[in-house]
């Protein structure tokens, strides 16, 4: 099977980038290339100065939610960043920084965590997915 | 199937989704072909991503059980 998995990685919260670091590291092991597009939030996430965030729950957790989500974390559950470095070394795994995204949010390849392979635009990130599937998280 | 036969074995016993096949791609990359892995796990959903990962990889499932809530898996290196 190798149909591309396309992932729009907008947020920028512990539980949705664990969400997508999950489909991240299940494509790659059944071989499927994974794309993934850092887009505001999600790429502050790769920035170490900007990624608090990346610690917090979303608003979409209830209050149990949160605190077994918290749970599992302090009970040495792997984190996102680590899956994702997981998911590069298994399969194909490539992190772009959505180009506009940079600009907006003054950003430049040095401030990013040396897992993004680079800066892409839009069409070609649509470009690259082809008729494969595309997640928004 | 007996033990000796096994040439490596990966505990993913409490490990959750998909951390169990991570670990199982991670592992078969060591081993040559024909040589067989054991897997155990304990994550409801590992039945079916076991099946899926063999069929995918091309890396036969050629055994699986269960027992008292463990999954049991041995895959065979393509």
């Amino acid at each position: 099977m190798d149909e591309p998995l396309s992932i729009v990685l907008f947020s920028g919260t512990d539980d949705r980038l664990t969400a997508a670091s999950l489909f991240a590291a299940g494509a790659a092991v059944l071989g499927r290339p994974v794309r993934i597009l850092l887009q505001y939030w999600g790429l502050e996430a790769f920035c170490a100065d900007r990624n608090a965030r990346a610690a917090e729950i979303s608003g979409d957790a209830s209050e149990t939610g949160a605190a077994l989500f918290a749970d599992a974390r302090a009970g040495g559950q792997v984190n996102w960043a680590e899956t994702l470095r997981q998911s590069k070394e298994l399969g194909e795994v490539e992190i772009s920084a959505c180009a506009q995204s940079m600009d907006v949010l003054k950003l430049q390849p040095a401030d990013l965590d040396p897992m993004v392979d680079g800066v892409e635009g839009i069409a070609g990130f649509l470009a690259a997915a082809g008729n494969g599937q595309i997640l928004f998280v | 199937m007996t033990d000796l036969e096994i040439a490596q074995r990966v505990d993913a016993k409490g490990l959750s989704c998909p951390m169990p096949i991570v670990k199982t791609a991670q592992a078969i990359k060591g081993l040559s072909s024909g040589q067989l892995l054991e897997v155990l796990a304990t994550d409801a959903g590992s039945v079916k991503d076991f099946e899926a990962w063999a069929k995918s990889t091309g890396n036969p499932l050629v055994g699986s059980s269960a027992e008292g809530g463990v999954y049991r898996f041995v895959l065979q290196k393509k």
